[in-house]
Protein backbone atom coordinates (compact mmCIF):
# COMPACT_ATOMS: atom_id res chain seq x y z
CA UNK A 1 0.00 0.00 0.00
CA UNK A 2 0.96 3.51 -0.83
CA UNK A 3 1.28 5.89 2.15
CA UNK A 4 -1.01 8.66 2.67
CA UNK A 5 -1.18 12.03 1.88
CA UNK A 6 -2.27 15.31 3.76
CA UNK A 7 -5.69 13.93 5.60
CA UNK A 8 -7.16 17.32 6.18
CA UNK A 9 -6.89 17.78 2.20
CA UNK A 10 -7.45 14.20 1.47
CA UNK A 11 -11.08 15.10 3.84
CA UNK A 12 -11.94 18.26 1.86
CA UNK A 13 -11.23 16.04 -1.32
CA UNK A 14 -13.93 13.56 -0.31
CA UNK A 15 -16.73 16.46 -0.73
CA UNK A 16 -15.47 16.82 -3.73
CA UNK A 17 -16.10 13.42 -4.73
CA UNK A 18 -19.27 13.82 -3.28
CA UNK A 19 -20.27 16.66 -5.45
CA UNK A 20 -18.85 15.66 -8.34
CA UNK A 21 -21.51 11.68 -7.89
CA UNK A 22 -23.98 14.26 -7.19
CA UNK A 23 -23.59 15.82 -10.76
CA UNK A 24 -23.16 12.38 -12.28
CA UNK A 25 -26.51 11.44 -10.58
CA UNK A 26 -28.33 14.56 -11.98
CA UNK A 27 -26.67 14.26 -15.20
CA UNK A 28 -28.08 10.74 -15.72
CA UNK A 29 -31.17 11.06 -14.26
CA UNK A 30 -30.85 8.62 -11.94
CA UNK A 31 -28.42 6.88 -8.59
CA UNK A 32 -28.22 5.61 -6.06
CA UNK A 33 -27.21 9.16 -4.30
CA UNK A 34 -27.37 6.89 -0.17
CA UNK A 35 -24.89 4.97 -0.42
CA UNK A 36 -22.97 7.09 -2.96
CA UNK A 37 -22.84 9.45 -0.05
CA UNK A 38 -21.40 6.79 2.85
CA UNK A 39 -18.64 5.29 1.14
CA UNK A 40 -17.11 8.23 -0.26
CA UNK A 41 -14.16 8.25 2.20
CA UNK A 42 -13.99 4.77 1.51
CA UNK A 43 -13.60 5.01 -1.86
CA UNK A 44 -10.98 7.58 -2.24
CA UNK A 45 -8.78 6.06 0.59
CA UNK A 46 -8.50 2.99 -0.80
CA UNK A 47 -7.70 4.35 -4.34
CA UNK A 48 -4.98 7.31 -2.84
CA UNK A 49 -3.45 3.92 -1.15
CA UNK A 50 -3.96 0.97 -3.34
CA UNK A 51 -0.75 0.04 -5.88
CA UNK A 52 -2.63 0.63 -8.54
CA UNK A 53 -2.68 3.43 -11.00
CA UNK A 54 -4.21 4.58 -14.44
CA UNK A 55 -0.21 3.74 -15.94
CA UNK A 56 -0.44 -0.13 -13.69
CA UNK A 57 -3.86 -0.89 -14.11
CA UNK A 58 -2.77 -3.88 -16.67
CA UNK A 59 -0.04 -4.91 -14.17
CA UNK A 60 -0.71 -8.42 -12.97
CA UNK A 61 1.46 -7.03 -9.20
CA UNK A 62 -1.48 -4.17 -9.19
CA UNK A 63 -3.75 -4.31 -5.86
CA UNK A 64 -7.18 -5.07 -6.71
CA UNK A 65 -10.90 -3.48 -5.82
CA UNK A 66 -14.29 -4.87 -6.49
CA UNK A 67 -17.17 -2.75 -5.85
CA UNK A 68 -19.61 -5.58 -4.81
CA UNK A 69 -22.38 -2.72 -3.77
CA UNK A 70 -22.25 -2.11 -7.25
CA UNK A 71 -25.02 0.02 -7.25
CA UNK A 72 -22.96 2.75 -5.74
CA UNK A 73 -21.04 3.19 -8.91
CA UNK A 74 -21.18 7.30 -9.06
CA UNK A 75 -18.70 7.38 -6.17
CA UNK A 76 -16.52 4.87 -8.45
CA UNK A 77 -16.95 6.95 -11.58
CA UNK A 78 -15.79 10.35 -9.51
CA UNK A 79 -12.90 8.44 -7.73
CA UNK A 80 -11.65 6.78 -10.57
CA UNK A 81 -11.95 10.28 -12.55
CA UNK A 82 -9.87 12.05 -9.66
CA UNK A 83 -7.27 9.50 -9.81
CA UNK A 84 -6.84 9.84 -13.71
CA UNK A 85 -8.43 6.54 -14.48
CA UNK A 86 -11.20 8.43 -16.47
CA UNK A 87 -12.65 11.65 -17.55
CA UNK A 88 -15.15 13.42 -15.08
CA UNK A 89 -16.79 15.30 -17.85
CA UNK A 90 -17.20 12.19 -20.09
CA UNK A 91 -18.61 10.30 -16.93
CA UNK A 92 -20.96 13.17 -17.31
CA UNK A 93 -21.47 13.55 -20.99
CA UNK A 94 -22.83 10.01 -20.95
CA UNK A 95 -23.78 8.82 -17.90
CA UNK A 96 -26.98 6.42 -18.58
CA UNK A 97 -27.77 7.95 -21.79
CA UNK A 98 -28.57 5.88 -24.84
CA UNK A 99 -26.03 3.84 -25.74
CA UNK A 100 -23.17 4.90 -23.07
CA UNK A 101 -20.18 2.38 -21.90
CA UNK A 102 -21.04 4.31 -18.73
CA UNK A 103 -24.26 2.43 -17.46
CA UNK A 104 -25.70 2.54 -13.97
CA UNK A 105 -23.09 -0.52 -12.17
CA UNK A 106 -19.38 -0.85 -12.33
CA UNK A 107 -18.57 -2.26 -16.19
CA UNK A 108 -14.67 -3.90 -16.36
CA UNK A 109 -14.84 -2.90 -19.99
CA UNK A 110 -14.05 0.57 -18.69
CA UNK A 111 -10.45 1.86 -17.13
CA UNK A 112 -10.07 1.14 -13.36
CA UNK A 113 -12.57 -1.14 -12.81
CA UNK A 114 -12.05 -4.83 -12.39
CA UNK A 115 -15.23 -6.74 -12.21
CA UNK A 116 -19.11 -5.82 -13.36
CA UNK A 117 -20.94 -5.75 -10.55
CA UNK A 118 -24.61 -4.98 -9.80
CA UNK A 119 -25.74 -8.29 -8.60
CA UNK A 120 -25.49 -7.89 -4.51
CA UNK A 121 -23.34 -10.89 -2.94
CA UNK A 122 -21.19 -11.18 -5.51
CA UNK A 123 -18.08 -9.54 -4.69
CA UNK A 124 -16.60 -11.38 -1.76
CA UNK A 125 -16.35 -14.40 -3.53
CA UNK A 126 -15.19 -13.20 -6.55
CA UNK A 127 -12.18 -11.36 -4.46
CA UNK A 128 -11.64 -14.88 -3.08
CA UNK A 129 -10.44 -16.04 -6.19
CA UNK A 130 -8.35 -13.17 -7.33
CA UNK A 131 -6.64 -13.31 -3.92
CA UNK A 132 -6.56 -16.96 -4.22
CA UNK A 133 -4.66 -16.54 -7.24
CA UNK A 134 -2.69 -14.49 -5.63
CA UNK A 135 -1.54 -16.58 -3.40
CA UNK A 136 -1.03 -19.40 -6.14
CA UNK A 137 1.35 -17.10 -7.77
CA UNK A 138 3.22 -16.26 -4.67
CA UNK A 139 1.72 -12.36 -5.68
CA UNK A 140 2.24 -9.66 -3.21
CA UNK A 141 -0.82 -7.98 -4.11
CA UNK A 142 -3.88 -7.01 -1.98
CA UNK A 143 -7.56 -7.35 -2.53
CA UNK A 144 -10.00 -5.11 -1.29
CA UNK A 145 -14.03 -5.04 -1.57
CA UNK A 146 -16.90 -3.01 -0.04
CA UNK A 147 -20.45 -4.42 0.87
CA UNK A 148 -23.27 -3.04 1.96
CA UNK A 149 -24.80 -4.15 5.19
CA UNK A 150 -28.20 -4.93 3.66
CA UNK A 151 -25.81 -6.84 1.32
CA UNK A 152 -24.99 -8.76 4.04
CA UNK A 153 -28.40 -10.90 3.91
CA UNK A 154 -27.34 -12.61 0.91
CA UNK A 155 -25.91 -16.52 1.72
CA UNK A 156 -23.23 -16.20 -0.88
CA UNK A 157 -21.30 -13.76 1.21
CA UNK A 158 -20.90 -16.20 4.10
CA UNK A 159 -19.96 -19.00 1.26
CA UNK A 160 -17.30 -16.27 0.18
CA UNK A 161 -16.32 -15.46 4.04
CA UNK A 162 -15.88 -19.36 5.12
CA UNK A 163 -13.81 -19.74 1.98
CA UNK A 164 -11.85 -16.57 2.78
CA UNK A 165 -10.74 -18.08 6.46
CA UNK A 166 -10.69 -21.35 5.22
CA UNK A 167 -7.62 -20.47 2.66
CA UNK A 168 -6.25 -18.08 5.17
CA UNK A 169 -6.29 -15.20 2.85
CA UNK A 170 -4.74 -12.92 4.55
CA UNK A 171 -4.18 -10.68 1.30
CA UNK A 172 -7.74 -10.17 1.72
CA UNK A 173 -9.68 -6.97 3.40
CA UNK A 174 -13.36 -6.51 3.26
CA UNK A 175 -15.20 -3.11 4.00
CA UNK A 176 -18.79 -3.12 5.41
CA UNK A 177 -20.38 -0.04 5.02
CA UNK A 178 -22.35 -0.33 7.64
CA UNK A 179 -24.80 2.25 6.85
CA UNK A 180 -27.75 0.86 8.94
CA UNK A 181 -30.29 1.38 5.98
CA UNK A 182 -31.12 -0.35 2.82
CA UNK A 183 -33.75 -0.07 0.86
CA UNK A 184 -36.76 -0.68 2.54
CA UNK A 185 -35.64 0.98 5.99
CA UNK A 186 -33.64 0.60 8.81
CA UNK A 187 -31.27 -2.88 8.07
CA UNK A 188 -32.11 -4.30 11.71
CA UNK A 189 -35.48 -4.05 10.93
CA UNK A 190 -35.75 -5.20 7.60
CA UNK A 191 -33.65 -8.62 8.33
CA UNK A 192 -31.27 -8.35 11.14
CA UNK A 193 -27.53 -9.41 10.23
CA UNK A 194 -26.96 -10.43 13.66
CA UNK A 195 -23.11 -9.62 15.45
CA UNK A 196 -21.71 -8.94 11.78
CA UNK A 197 -18.08 -9.27 13.61
CA UNK A 198 -19.20 -12.21 15.27
CA UNK A 199 -20.22 -13.92 12.09
CA UNK A 200 -16.92 -12.87 10.37
CA UNK A 201 -14.47 -14.40 13.08
CA UNK A 202 -16.56 -17.61 13.13
CA UNK A 203 -15.19 -18.11 9.95
CA UNK A 204 -11.75 -17.00 10.71
CA UNK A 205 -11.56 -13.39 10.22
CA UNK A 206 -9.67 -10.65 11.86
CA UNK A 207 -12.46 -8.10 12.86
CA UNK A 208 -11.69 -4.19 12.93
CA UNK A 209 -14.56 -2.25 13.50
CA UNK A 210 -14.43 1.60 13.33
CA UNK A 211 -16.21 4.34 14.74
CA UNK A 212 -16.48 6.83 11.96
CA UNK A 213 -16.38 4.98 8.64
CA UNK A 214 -16.70 8.39 6.79
CA UNK A 215 -13.06 9.45 8.48
CA UNK A 216 -10.52 9.09 6.49
CA UNK A 217 -7.84 8.88 9.13
CA UNK A 218 -9.74 5.79 10.71
CA UNK A 219 -10.37 3.66 7.93
CA UNK A 220 -6.12 4.87 6.41
CA UNK A 221 -4.94 2.88 9.90
CA UNK A 222 -7.75 -0.17 9.69
CA UNK A 223 -6.15 -0.65 6.20
CA UNK A 224 -2.61 -0.58 7.76
CA UNK A 225 -3.68 -3.25 10.12
CA UNK A 226 -5.45 -5.23 7.80
CA UNK A 227 -1.81 -4.82 6.34
CA UNK A 228 0.00 -6.69 8.83
CA UNK A 229 -2.37 -9.48 9.60
CA UNK A 230 -0.89 -12.58 9.13
CA UNK A 231 -2.68 -15.78 7.70
CA UNK A 232 -6.39 -13.92 8.72
CA UNK A 233 -8.41 -12.46 6.11
CA UNK A 234 -9.54 -8.78 7.69
CA UNK A 235 -13.27 -7.30 7.75
CA UNK A 236 -13.48 -3.99 8.59
CA UNK A 237 -16.69 -2.55 9.56
CA UNK A 238 -17.30 1.01 9.17
CA UNK A 239 -19.98 2.75 10.77
CA UNK A 240 -20.96 5.30 7.73
CA UNK A 241 -23.86 7.79 7.94
CA UNK A 242 -26.13 7.42 4.65
CA UNK A 243 -26.47 10.50 2.61
CA UNK A 244 -23.78 11.99 4.26
CA UNK A 245 -22.73 15.68 2.99
CA UNK A 246 -26.26 17.63 3.53
CA UNK A 247 -28.74 17.35 6.07
CA UNK A 248 -31.92 17.01 3.86
CA UNK A 249 -30.87 13.12 2.81
CA UNK A 250 -28.67 12.12 5.37
CA UNK A 251 -29.54 8.31 7.32
CA UNK A 252 -32.81 8.65 5.44
CA UNK A 253 -33.67 5.50 3.74
CA UNK A 254 -35.74 7.06 1.30
CA UNK A 255 -32.82 8.67 -0.37
CA UNK A 256 -31.87 4.91 -1.27
CA UNK A 257 -32.03 5.96 -4.79
CA UNK A 258 -34.33 9.27 -5.39
CA UNK A 259 -33.93 11.68 -7.90
CA UNK A 260 -33.26 15.14 -6.13
CA UNK A 261 -35.72 18.02 -7.50
CA UNK A 262 -33.42 20.58 -8.98
CA UNK A 263 -34.40 22.56 -5.63
CA UNK A 264 -32.89 19.61 -3.85
CA UNK A 265 -30.16 19.39 -6.26
CA UNK A 266 -29.13 23.28 -5.16
CA UNK A 267 -29.20 22.31 -1.39
CA UNK A 268 -27.42 19.04 -0.63
CA UNK A 269 -24.92 20.78 -3.48
CA UNK A 270 -24.47 23.79 -0.49
CA UNK A 271 -24.72 20.96 2.19
CA UNK A 272 -21.88 19.90 0.67
CA UNK A 273 -19.75 22.62 0.34
CA UNK A 274 -20.25 23.73 3.62
CA UNK A 275 -19.12 20.65 4.76
CA UNK A 276 -15.85 21.20 2.84
CA UNK A 277 -15.36 24.26 4.31
CA UNK A 278 -15.99 22.97 7.41
CA UNK A 279 -13.61 20.53 6.90
CA UNK A 280 -10.74 23.03 5.29
CA UNK A 281 -11.29 25.34 8.57
CA UNK A 282 -11.34 22.37 11.45
CA UNK B 1 -49.42 8.28 -23.00
CA UNK B 2 -52.51 7.80 -21.29
CA UNK B 3 -52.38 5.10 -18.71
CA UNK B 4 -50.36 5.95 -15.72
CA UNK B 5 -51.15 2.35 -13.85
CA UNK B 6 -48.35 -0.05 -13.54
CA UNK B 7 -48.83 -3.59 -13.96
CA UNK B 8 -47.19 -3.95 -10.53
CA UNK B 9 -49.87 -1.64 -9.08
CA UNK B 10 -52.73 -3.72 -10.07
CA UNK B 11 -50.87 -6.78 -9.07
CA UNK B 12 -50.91 -5.54 -5.75
CA UNK B 13 -54.35 -4.35 -5.52
CA UNK B 14 -55.80 -8.19 -6.77
CA UNK B 15 -53.40 -9.79 -3.99
CA UNK B 16 -54.71 -6.98 -1.68
CA UNK B 17 -58.56 -8.44 -2.36
CA UNK B 18 -56.93 -11.94 -2.24
CA UNK B 19 -55.98 -11.13 0.98
CA UNK B 20 -58.65 -9.94 2.68
CA UNK B 21 -60.98 -12.65 1.79
CA UNK B 22 -58.37 -15.24 2.68
CA UNK B 23 -55.59 -15.35 5.32
CA UNK B 24 -53.58 -18.14 3.59
CA UNK B 25 -52.70 -15.39 0.82
CA UNK B 26 -49.09 -14.56 1.72
CA UNK B 27 -46.57 -12.45 -0.22
CA UNK B 28 -42.80 -12.49 0.26
CA UNK B 29 -40.27 -9.84 -0.88
CA UNK B 30 -36.26 -9.54 -0.77
CA UNK B 31 -36.36 -5.67 -0.01
CA UNK B 32 -38.31 -5.08 -3.01
CA UNK B 33 -41.45 -3.75 -1.65
CA UNK B 34 -41.23 -0.60 -3.40
CA UNK B 35 -39.75 -1.95 -6.56
CA UNK B 36 -43.22 -4.23 -6.25
CA UNK B 37 -45.45 -1.45 -5.81
CA UNK B 38 -46.00 -3.87 -2.69
CA UNK B 39 -45.80 -1.52 0.40
CA UNK B 40 -49.13 -1.01 0.87
CA UNK B 41 -50.10 -4.84 0.99
CA UNK B 42 -46.90 -4.57 3.81
CA UNK B 43 -48.88 -2.15 5.45
CA UNK B 44 -52.28 -3.28 5.37
CA UNK B 45 -51.64 -6.95 5.87
CA UNK B 46 -48.44 -7.58 7.85
CA UNK B 47 -49.60 -10.55 9.14
CA UNK B 48 -49.91 -11.85 5.62
CA UNK B 49 -46.29 -9.96 4.55
CA UNK B 50 -42.80 -11.79 4.78
CA UNK B 51 -39.80 -9.66 4.14
CA UNK B 52 -36.64 -11.97 4.04
CA UNK B 53 -33.95 -9.50 3.25
CA UNK B 54 -31.66 -9.38 0.26
CA UNK B 55 -31.68 -13.18 -0.14
CA UNK B 56 -33.68 -14.57 -2.99
CA UNK B 57 -32.43 -18.02 -2.82
CA UNK B 58 -34.06 -17.87 0.81
CA UNK B 59 -36.79 -15.83 -0.57
CA UNK B 60 -38.11 -18.59 -3.22
CA UNK B 61 -37.06 -21.56 -0.51
CA UNK B 62 -39.66 -19.78 2.34
CA UNK B 63 -42.23 -19.45 -0.08
CA UNK B 64 -42.13 -23.47 -0.91
CA UNK B 65 -41.93 -23.79 3.00
CA UNK B 66 -45.35 -22.26 3.31
CA UNK B 67 -46.69 -23.44 0.36
CA UNK B 68 -46.19 -26.87 2.03
CA UNK B 69 -48.18 -26.01 4.91
CA UNK B 70 -51.05 -24.74 3.22
CA UNK B 71 -50.11 -21.18 2.70
CA UNK B 72 -50.51 -19.16 -0.77
CA UNK B 73 -47.16 -17.71 -1.39
CA UNK B 74 -46.20 -15.20 -4.14
CA UNK B 75 -42.97 -14.09 -3.80
CA UNK B 76 -41.97 -11.01 -5.74
CA UNK B 77 -38.62 -9.75 -6.36
CA UNK B 78 -36.97 -8.60 -9.55
CA UNK B 79 -37.13 -10.99 -12.66
CA UNK B 80 -33.41 -11.36 -13.00
CA UNK B 81 -32.57 -12.19 -9.96
CA UNK B 82 -35.94 -14.68 -9.27
CA UNK B 83 -35.33 -16.62 -12.75
CA UNK B 84 -31.05 -16.79 -12.21
CA UNK B 85 -30.19 -16.28 -8.57
CA UNK B 86 -32.88 -18.23 -7.25
CA UNK B 87 -33.46 -20.88 -10.11
CA UNK B 88 -32.92 -23.94 -8.74
CA UNK B 89 -34.72 -22.80 -5.76
CA UNK B 90 -37.39 -22.63 -8.41
CA UNK B 91 -36.81 -25.71 -10.05
CA UNK B 92 -36.60 -27.91 -6.88
CA UNK B 93 -38.28 -26.41 -4.19
CA UNK B 94 -41.32 -25.67 -6.17
CA UNK B 95 -42.03 -26.61 -9.80
CA UNK B 96 -40.26 -30.49 -8.72
CA UNK B 97 -41.98 -30.73 -5.46
CA UNK B 98 -45.05 -29.24 -7.20
CA UNK B 99 -45.23 -26.38 -4.68
CA UNK B 100 -47.65 -23.89 -5.05
CA UNK B 101 -45.88 -21.08 -5.14
CA UNK B 102 -46.52 -18.04 -7.55
CA UNK B 103 -43.49 -16.59 -8.61
CA UNK B 104 -43.25 -13.23 -9.60
CA UNK B 105 -40.70 -11.18 -11.41
CA UNK B 106 -40.70 -7.72 -11.12
CA UNK B 107 -39.00 -5.06 -13.27
CA UNK B 108 -38.55 -7.54 -16.10
CA UNK B 109 -37.15 -7.33 -19.69
CA UNK B 110 -35.20 -4.60 -20.18
CA UNK B 111 -37.10 -1.92 -17.48
CA UNK B 112 -34.40 -1.25 -15.56
CA UNK B 113 -32.45 0.37 -18.47
CA UNK B 114 -29.27 1.60 -17.67
CA UNK B 115 -28.55 -0.30 -14.96
CA UNK B 116 -27.35 -3.04 -17.19
CA UNK B 117 -27.46 -6.83 -17.48
CA UNK B 118 -26.99 -7.88 -14.03
CA UNK B 119 -30.25 -6.15 -13.81
CA UNK B 120 -32.34 -7.39 -17.09
CA UNK B 121 -34.32 -10.36 -17.57
CA UNK B 122 -33.47 -11.69 -21.17
CA UNK B 123 -33.44 -15.06 -19.96
CA UNK B 124 -36.42 -15.81 -18.22
CA UNK B 125 -38.53 -16.88 -20.27
CA UNK B 126 -35.86 -19.79 -21.54
CA UNK B 127 -34.84 -20.73 -18.24
CA UNK B 128 -38.31 -20.99 -16.33
CA UNK B 129 -39.72 -23.13 -19.38
CA UNK B 130 -37.52 -25.17 -19.48
CA UNK B 131 -37.93 -26.62 -15.87
CA UNK B 132 -40.48 -29.53 -15.96
CA UNK B 133 -43.97 -28.27 -14.32
CA UNK B 134 -43.21 -24.44 -14.78
CA UNK B 135 -46.10 -22.09 -16.14
CA UNK B 136 -44.34 -18.90 -17.45
CA UNK B 137 -47.14 -16.09 -18.28
CA UNK B 138 -46.35 -12.23 -19.66
CA UNK B 139 -49.30 -10.16 -19.15
CA UNK B 140 -49.42 -8.15 -21.87
CA UNK B 141 -51.28 -4.64 -19.98
CA UNK B 142 -52.99 -3.78 -16.82
CA UNK B 143 -56.00 -5.58 -17.71
CA UNK B 144 -54.83 -8.94 -18.31
CA UNK B 145 -52.21 -8.49 -15.74
CA UNK B 146 -55.86 -8.54 -13.57
CA UNK B 147 -56.90 -11.73 -15.08
CA UNK B 148 -54.09 -13.72 -14.83
CA UNK B 149 -53.09 -12.70 -11.13
CA UNK B 150 -56.94 -13.59 -10.20
CA UNK B 151 -56.90 -17.12 -12.44
CA UNK B 152 -53.45 -17.59 -10.24
CA UNK B 153 -55.12 -17.46 -7.31
CA UNK B 154 -57.63 -19.93 -8.25
CA UNK B 155 -55.14 -22.95 -8.89
CA UNK B 156 -52.28 -25.30 -6.93
CA UNK B 157 -49.62 -24.98 -8.80
CA UNK B 158 -46.47 -23.03 -9.54
CA UNK B 159 -45.93 -20.63 -11.98
CA UNK B 160 -43.93 -18.08 -12.69
CA UNK B 161 -44.89 -14.33 -14.07
CA UNK B 162 -43.13 -11.66 -15.87
CA UNK B 163 -44.05 -8.14 -15.46
CA UNK B 164 -42.18 -4.70 -16.01
CA UNK B 165 -41.58 -1.58 -14.46
CA UNK B 166 -43.39 1.23 -15.95
CA UNK B 167 -46.97 1.78 -17.14
CA UNK B 168 -47.74 0.23 -20.35
CA UNK B 169 -50.02 1.30 -23.02
CA UNK B 170 -53.23 -0.52 -22.71
CA UNK B 171 -54.18 -2.91 -25.08
CA UNK B 172 -57.18 -3.68 -23.91
CA UNK B 173 -60.29 -1.65 -22.06
CA UNK B 174 -62.10 -1.36 -19.06
CA UNK B 175 -65.13 -4.22 -19.55
CA UNK B 176 -63.31 -5.42 -22.88
CA UNK B 177 -60.54 -7.81 -21.71
CA UNK B 178 -61.22 -11.23 -23.71
CA UNK B 179 -59.26 -13.31 -21.80
CA UNK B 180 -59.67 -17.33 -21.28
CA UNK B 181 -56.55 -19.39 -19.38
CA UNK B 182 -53.73 -20.24 -21.03
CA UNK B 183 -55.63 -19.47 -24.26
CA UNK B 184 -54.31 -16.75 -26.51
CA UNK B 185 -55.69 -13.92 -27.26
CA UNK B 186 -56.61 -12.80 -30.93
CA UNK B 187 -56.24 -9.31 -31.43
CA UNK B 188 -56.77 -8.62 -34.98
CA UNK B 189 -57.57 -10.99 -38.05
CA UNK B 190 -55.74 -11.18 -41.07
CA UNK B 191 -54.39 -12.92 -44.33
CA UNK B 192 -50.27 -12.76 -44.90
CA UNK B 193 -48.88 -12.08 -41.56
CA UNK B 194 -49.64 -13.75 -38.34
CA UNK B 195 -47.59 -11.63 -35.29
CA UNK B 196 -47.40 -13.58 -32.45
CA UNK B 197 -46.20 -11.36 -29.11
CA UNK B 198 -45.88 -11.75 -25.30
CA UNK B 199 -45.50 -8.97 -22.61
CA UNK B 200 -45.44 -5.63 -22.99
CA UNK B 201 -44.45 -5.99 -26.66
CA UNK B 202 -47.92 -6.84 -27.88
CA UNK B 203 -48.96 -3.25 -27.88
CA UNK B 204 -46.34 -2.80 -30.15
CA UNK B 205 -47.48 -5.65 -32.36
CA UNK B 206 -51.11 -4.38 -31.88
CA UNK B 207 -50.27 -1.25 -33.76
CA UNK B 208 -48.01 -2.65 -36.54
CA UNK B 209 -50.78 -4.80 -37.70
CA UNK B 210 -52.54 -1.21 -38.25
CA UNK B 211 -49.54 0.71 -39.60
CA UNK B 212 -49.15 -2.60 -42.28
CA UNK B 213 -52.80 -1.79 -43.19
CA UNK B 214 -51.17 1.13 -44.85
CA UNK B 215 -49.02 -0.87 -47.13
CA UNK B 216 -51.93 -3.44 -47.72
CA UNK B 217 -50.55 -6.14 -45.87
CA UNK B 218 -53.04 -7.96 -43.65
CA UNK B 219 -51.56 -8.73 -40.58
CA UNK B 220 -53.56 -11.02 -37.39
CA UNK B 221 -52.34 -10.65 -34.15
CA UNK B 222 -52.14 -12.86 -31.25
CA UNK B 223 -51.32 -12.17 -27.75
CA UNK B 224 -49.47 -15.67 -26.21
CA UNK B 225 -49.26 -13.90 -22.22
CA UNK B 226 -49.34 -17.85 -21.74
CA UNK B 227 -46.02 -18.50 -22.96
CA UNK B 228 -45.86 -21.79 -21.31
CA UNK B 229 -48.46 -23.86 -21.86
CA UNK B 230 -48.32 -22.06 -25.12
CA UNK B 231 -51.57 -21.84 -26.53
CA UNK B 232 -50.71 -24.41 -30.12
CA UNK B 233 -54.15 -24.74 -30.75
CA UNK B 234 -54.74 -21.17 -31.17
CA UNK B 235 -51.33 -20.77 -32.52
CA UNK B 236 -51.85 -23.11 -35.21
CA UNK B 237 -55.06 -21.96 -36.01
CA UNK B 238 -54.28 -18.46 -36.32
CA UNK B 239 -51.36 -19.00 -38.42
CA UNK B 240 -53.70 -21.06 -40.64
CA UNK B 241 -52.95 -20.06 -44.50
CA UNK B 242 -50.38 -16.74 -43.51
CA UNK B 243 -47.02 -17.03 -45.29
CA UNK B 244 -45.22 -15.68 -42.86
CA UNK B 245 -45.15 -15.95 -38.41
CA UNK B 246 -43.45 -13.35 -36.90
CA UNK B 247 -42.61 -13.45 -33.18
CA UNK B 248 -41.92 -10.22 -30.73
CA UNK B 249 -40.65 -10.53 -27.77
CA UNK B 250 -38.49 -8.65 -24.73
CA UNK B 251 -36.08 -11.65 -24.44
CA UNK B 252 -32.71 -13.13 -25.55
CA UNK B 253 -33.02 -14.71 -29.14
CA UNK B 254 -32.98 -18.07 -27.53
CA UNK B 255 -35.26 -20.30 -26.20
CA UNK B 256 -38.25 -17.66 -25.58
CA UNK B 257 -41.83 -17.53 -27.17
CA UNK B 258 -39.84 -17.26 -31.29
CA UNK B 259 -38.34 -20.59 -30.59
CA UNK B 260 -41.59 -22.17 -29.15
CA UNK B 261 -43.26 -20.71 -31.82
CA UNK B 262 -40.76 -22.05 -34.06
CA UNK B 263 -40.96 -25.82 -32.69
CA UNK B 264 -45.17 -25.68 -33.13
CA UNK B 265 -45.36 -24.13 -36.46
CA UNK B 266 -42.26 -26.33 -38.03
CA UNK B 267 -43.84 -29.49 -36.65
CA UNK B 268 -47.10 -29.13 -38.19
CA UNK B 269 -47.15 -26.73 -40.48
CA UNK B 270 -44.19 -25.46 -41.85
CA UNK B 271 -43.38 -21.93 -43.12
CA UNK B 272 -41.30 -19.18 -42.17
CA UNK B 273 -40.88 -18.01 -38.38
CA UNK B 274 -38.91 -15.40 -37.94
CA UNK B 275 -38.14 -13.30 -34.54
CA UNK B 276 -37.89 -10.25 -33.38
CA UNK B 277 -35.99 -10.18 -29.81
CA UNK B 278 -33.28 -8.64 -27.87
CA UNK B 279 -29.83 -9.87 -29.49
CA UNK B 280 -27.71 -12.27 -27.63
CA UNK B 281 -24.97 -9.34 -26.31
CA UNK B 282 -25.45 -6.65 -23.43
CA UNK B 283 -28.32 -4.75 -24.20
CA UNK B 284 -27.65 -1.05 -25.35
CA UNK B 285 -28.18 1.15 -22.66
CA UNK B 286 -31.47 3.38 -22.93
CA UNK B 287 -35.00 3.41 -21.63
CA UNK B 288 -37.30 0.62 -22.86
CA UNK B 289 -38.56 2.20 -26.06
CA UNK B 290 -35.18 3.75 -26.86
CA UNK B 291 -34.16 -0.72 -26.55
CA UNK B 292 -37.16 -1.49 -28.72
CA UNK B 293 -36.64 0.81 -31.49
CA UNK B 294 -32.79 0.43 -32.12
CA UNK B 295 -33.83 -3.32 -32.22
CA UNK B 296 -36.66 -2.85 -34.47
CA UNK B 297 -39.26 -4.38 -31.88
CA UNK B 298 -41.34 -1.20 -31.75
CA UNK B 299 -44.37 -1.06 -34.28
CA UNK B 300 -42.42 1.02 -36.96
CA UNK B 301 -39.83 -1.86 -36.87
CA UNK B 302 -41.98 -4.96 -36.76
CA UNK B 303 -43.67 -3.27 -39.60
CA UNK B 304 -40.43 -2.81 -41.78
CA UNK B 305 -39.60 -6.07 -40.79
CA UNK B 306 -42.78 -7.40 -42.12
CA UNK B 307 -43.09 -5.45 -45.38
CA UNK B 308 -39.28 -6.34 -46.00
CA UNK B 309 -40.13 -9.99 -46.44
CA UNK B 310 -43.21 -10.23 -48.19
CA UNK B 311 -42.60 -7.02 -50.18
C1 LIG C 1 -29.01 -9.70 -5.74
C2 LIG C 1 -29.63 -8.36 -5.65
N1 LIG C 1 -30.83 -8.22 -5.07
C3 LIG C 1 -31.42 -7.01 -5.03
C4 LIG C 1 -30.81 -5.91 -5.54
C5 LIG C 1 -31.50 -4.57 -5.54
N2 LIG C 1 -30.85 -3.63 -4.62
C6 LIG C 1 -30.01 -2.67 -5.04
S1 LIG C 1 -29.37 -1.76 -3.80
C7 LIG C 1 -30.24 -2.63 -2.65
C8 LIG C 1 -30.11 -2.29 -1.20
C9 LIG C 1 -28.70 -2.38 -0.75
O1 LIG C 1 -28.55 -2.02 0.59
P1 LIG C 1 -27.11 -2.00 1.23
O2 LIG C 1 -26.41 -3.26 0.90
O3 LIG C 1 -27.27 -1.68 2.66
O4 LIG C 1 -26.38 -0.84 0.40
P2 LIG C 1 -26.22 0.72 0.74
O5 LIG C 1 -27.00 1.04 1.97
O6 LIG C 1 -24.78 0.93 0.95
O7 LIG C 1 -26.73 1.45 -0.47
C10 LIG C 1 -31.03 -3.62 -3.27
C11 LIG C 1 -31.93 -4.53 -2.57
C12 LIG C 1 -29.55 -6.10 -6.14
N3 LIG C 1 -28.88 -5.07 -6.71
N4 LIG C 1 -28.98 -7.31 -6.17
MG1 LIG D 1 -26.76 -0.07 3.86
Amino acid sequence: MRKLGNVKKLSATAFDIRRNALDIIMAGGGGHIGGDMSEAEILLTLYERMNVTPETQDSPDRDRFVLSKGHCVETLYAVLSYEGFMKLDEVLAKFSRFGSEYIGHPHNTLPGIEMNSGSLGHGLSVSVGMALAGKMDKKAYRVYTLMGDGELAEGSVWEGAAAAGHYRLDNLCAIVDHNHLQISGNVDEVLSPGDIGARFAASGWNVLKISNGNDIAQISSALDEAEKTKIHPTVIIAETTKGKGSALIENKASWHHKLPTQEEYEKIAADIAAYKEAVLNG
Amino acid sequence: MANKIANRAVMCEVLKEAASKDKNVVVLCSDSRGSASLASFADTYPEQFVEVGIAEQNLVSIAAGLASCGKIPFAVSPASFISTRSYEQCKVDCAYSDMNVKLIGISGGVSYGALGMTHHSAQDIAAMSAIPNMRVYLPSDRFQTRCVFEELLKDHKTAYVRIGRNPVEDVYSEGNVPFKMDKATVLAEGSDVLIVACGELVKAAKDSAELLKAKNISAGVLDMYCVKPLDSEGLLSAAKGKKLIITVEEHSPFGGLGSMVAQVISANDPKKVVNLSLPDAPVITGKSQEVFAHYGMNAEGIAKKVAEILG
